[in-house]
């Protein structure tokens, strides 16, 4: 196995990374508007994710990062070519990071209502994009002699890859209703298991079709097998969530995005970024990779850090391991300008 | 016309918008984590409560303003890739590097320690809390380095060769790449100006509430903390600033001349005060000259001369071939000025005000004031600044706040545009830089999209921290002065609400 090889698998791994954890964040923010009864009810699924949504979505930035630094040309590809769908999952990603930050810190209703209905189609957006990003990787795309993407912004809005969105939104959804049935107390926590019942079941339609048309179409005995891991968690998945196993339910749930995620990087392999016009002119772990230094560099970078941050940031999973509900949200300290404009000094403290 | 739209052209602005934005953020954000961790680390030790006020907020001014340099810097992660593909190509083995490492390293820290603090006030113990937010102020400042040792190998290329056969940079060694001059100088410059900017804010809101004889004993605190750090690290920037120069000279001569719009070779060279000049024909029609300052900047004498703009671009056209390798010369003039400029005056304020507030050097007793009044401004051992002066100090000192954030953007406008005509000096240049396949609508669309989003963005931001800013520190509630013992939270208020929610 050559270093360009190794790193087609941290890649891999980074953006497992990314898909599982980000993957129940899209999930809570899509479920505010279908689960979550009222205001507060909203707050106690925010709040779930509320610590670590953010070390959460660094995952993206460093697969990123390794993917400029490991196959620069994949990179720039990649993100030149498929522009806007990524400038669109950009702005979504900016509105949502303010609206989880901001949303509490006004008491206007009008405000609150409009950060919340942000945080929905913010979530929503990029859960469909990533799926219809990958879809088009996996599949190829026109890519010529200068490994430049030639073709239009609709080339990506192809059946396959809408198929594809169509299965990361509903595997995200269905991941983040089992982790609210995990992270909550009370009545919510109920309706969260019923409604991961309801939306595994539409995950498992989209995510088959998707991964069984992947499978026809380019998969070989490795993403076979990946396949059969991502079926056989989903059902398990599902199968835990009826009996009331919220932790083996989240456990398969995630196995199901990690087995999924696998089998595309397997029947992309060892391409990065197939061509579609010719396939001499594919993007593979050979042509697209940085030089033997750099990936040696690389390699001892993430082989220190990654485990760290395994580390530390499974530590802040465990910090925050209580349940929440609705007796948990006090009501935001929102301090009253006004009161404090008066020009007397304030009592010494 | 068509030049104004060219591709290259557009990119540029955009990339040169949605950074000068982002770095509005990221000087507040690593000095203020700092800051708020020191301010932590008071209450830790003392147990004073003022420190604990303090802590929360300028913990809250914090992050209203982290959660904004967070989201404006994933745009950052990837527009390298979007609008400057063939730069990514040429780059990527070296560049990227210390852009995952940033990644990796740095972010990862940043975030998660963020969020342990934000929602850590009662799951854990107050020692451990006020760690995260140390690793939170080591996750800045790593993240600066790491970027700031990308940039400088822009400015200067080290530890790499060119591949002929693949046809870009390839790194050959990335411990240059980290402790090269320019890196090290550029870091120290960096971070030096984010501690004055985060100190000037300190100092403008602080001030703000002690002219209205508002929540005296924290903004006392503050005021005292601010102007302090606001002076290190303003005499830290100006050295900085000044050993900066004579690397800058050294690396890229252009860019200094370009600073000073020093058309020919002068010896000694002057350091240029005022000047107005015809660009075309290349001199000065007024100037307004300090004699042999400019070249005690370049070489620490005052008599050696120093190159102009017009011998540096015979120079770089014999080496380079023909063309024009002069950048912009009135941004790179006026940037470099208003940067020196409104760096130096919040420096300024900061020694006056350590000055006109001491607390008992050589002051009468009369004037000396206690923990609970705000400072009175004294000149002299007995004498009192007048009440209108006062009132002009306390005024300026809140108006400092703005100065280190016109200072740090005109700072980097003049560094990245006084490299033009380069992307990486001598070995990329910008025209060469961009992607081919992204069209013109689409980086109008894009830039389109950045510049309104960020605009909105910009007033919802203010208007929130105006509202924080004005309603001052809150009074304590039970729960902040009974921090956890447990990891976790302790068992007994198992259903208590949390002590801070989204």
């Amino acid at each position: 196995m050559q270093l360009h090889d190794i790193w087609f698998v941290l890649i891999a791994f980074l953006w497992t990374g990314y898909f599982f954890l980000e993957g129940f964040d899209f999930g809570i923010g899509v479920l505010t508007k279908l689960l979550a009864r009222d205001r507060s009810e909203k707050r106690v699924l925010i709040n779930t994710i509320g610590p670590v949504w953010d070390g959460n979505e660094v995952w993206l930035l460093s697969a990123g990062g390794a993917t400029f630094a490991a196959f620069p040309e994949w990179y720039a590809t990649l993100f030149s070519g498929f522009y806007l769908p990524l400038l669109l999952i950009l702005v979504c990603l900016i509105v949502r990071g303010v609206a989880f930050e901001y949303r509490a810190k006004r008491a206007e209703e009008k405000w609150q209502r409009n950060w919340e209905t942000a945080i929905f189609w913010t979530s929503l957006l990029p859960a469909v994009l990533w799926g219809v990003v990958f879809g088009n990787i996996v599949h190829g795309v026109k890519i010529d002699a200068h490994k430049e993407y030639v073709g239009g912004v609709l080339d990506l809005l192809n059946p396959y890859a809408i198929l594809g969105g169509l299965a990361t939104l509903t595997l995200f959804t269905f991941h983040g209703a089992v982790f609210a049935s995990l992270k909550t107390v009370g009545d919510i926590r109920e309706r969260a298991r019923r409604t991961a019942a309801v939306l595994g079941l539409l995950a498992a339609v989209a995510a088959v079709a998707f991964l069984a048309w992947t499978q026809v179409d380019k998969g070989d005995g490795s993403s076979l097998i990946a396949m059969i891991v991502a079926v056989v968690a989903l059902l398990a998945a599902l199968g835990a969530n009826r009996l009331g196993r919220e932790g083996w339910a989240f456990a398969f749930s995630g196995i199901t995005i990690a087995a999924a995620v696998a089998m595309l990087f397997l029947t992309l392999f060892p391409d990065v970024m197939p061509s579609t016009l010719n396939e001499s002119w594919s993007l593979t772990v050979g042509n697209a990779s940085s030089s033997p230094y750099t990936l040696k560099l690389m390699t001892w970078c993430a082989g220190i850090a990654a485990p760290l941050v395994m580390l530390y940031q499974g530590w802040t999973y465990w910090v925050f391991r209580k349940r929440i509900g609705t007796q948990h949200i006090a009501d935001a300290h929102i301090p009253d300008t006004h009161v404090s404009d008066t020009h007397a000094p304030t009592p010494a403290s | 016309m068509e030049l104004a739209l060219a591709p290259e052209t557009l990119a540029r602005w955009q990339f040169g918008i949605t950074t000068v934005y982002h770095f509005l953020f990221v000087p507040l954000t690593i000095s203020l984590a700092a800051l708020v961790a020191g301010l932590e680390t008071a209450w830790v030790r003392t147990a004073k409560q003022k420190y604990l006020k303090a802590t929360k907020f300028w913990g809250k001014l914090f992050l209203i303003n982290i959660a904004m340099g967070v989201v404006t810097g994933i745009v950052q992660e990837f527009q390298f890739g979007m609008n400057w593909s063939d730069y990514s190509r040429f780059v990527g083995d070296v560049f990227g590097a210390p852009l995952a490492f940033e990644a990796l390293i740095a972010f990862f820290f940043e975030s998660t320690f963020i969020g342990l603090w934000i929602f850590g006030w009662d799951k854990l113990p107050k020692k451990i809390h006020c760690f995260c937010m140390w690793m939170v102020s080591i996750g800045t400042i790593l993240s600066a380095y790491f970027i700031l040792a990308a940039n400088s190998w822009m400015q200067h290329p080290v530890g790499y060769k060119y591949n002929a056969a693949t046809g870009r940079a390839e790194l050959t060694d990335f411990l240059k790449v980290l402790t090269q001059d320019t890196t090290l100088v550029v870091a120290f410059h960096t971070l030096t100006a984010a501690f004055l900017t985060g100190a000037a804010f300190m100092v403008g809101i602080s001030a703000y509430h002690l002219m209205r004889k508002r929540h005296i004993k924290v903004m006392r605190t503050s005021l005292r903390l601010g102007l302090i750090t606001l002076v290190i690290a303003g005499l830290l920037t100006a050295v900085s600033g000044d050993e900066l120069g004579k690397v800058m000279f050294k690396q890229q001569p252009m860019k200094m001349a370009a600073a000073e719009a020093l058309w020919d070779k002068e010896e000694p060279a002057p350091f240029s005060v005022f000047a107005y000049g015809d660009v075309e024909k290349g001199h000065n029609t007024v100037a307004i000259e300090v004699p042999g300052l400019l070249s005690f900047l370049a070489h620490n004498d005052f008599t050696s001369p120093v190159p102009g703009i017009n011998d540096v671009n015979k120079a770089e056209q014999q080496k380079f071939g023909p063309g024009d390798y002069r950048p912009n010369i009135p941004v790179a003039y006026w940037g470099f000025r208003w940067m020196i400029g409104f760096g130096m005056s919040s420096f300024a304020i900061g020694l006056a005000g350590l000055w006109l507030t001491r607390k008992k050097f050589w002051l009468a007793p009369g004037l000396r004031t206690g923990d609970e009044e705000p400072p009175r401004l004294a000149v002299t051992k007995n004498k009192e600044l007048g009440a209108r002066l006062s009132k002009w100090y306390w005024s300026l000192a809140f108006l400092t706040l703005g100065f280190p954030l016109i200072a740090n953007s005109w700072g980097w406008v003049f560094t990245e545009m006084g490299r033009q005509p380069w992307v990486v000096y001598g070995v990329l240049r910008t025209s060469d830089a961009v992607s081919p396949g992204v069209s013109q609508g689409e980086v109008i669309t894009s830039m389109v999209v950045f510049t309104a989003l960020y605009a909105v963005l910009a007033v919802i931001e203010v208007r929130l921290l105006v509202k924080y800013v004005k309603a001052g520190p809150q009074e304590l509630t039970d729960s902040d002065l009974n921090p956890p013992t447990k990891i976790g939270g302790d068992p007994s208020d198992a259903d208590r609400p949390m002590a801070f929610s989204y």
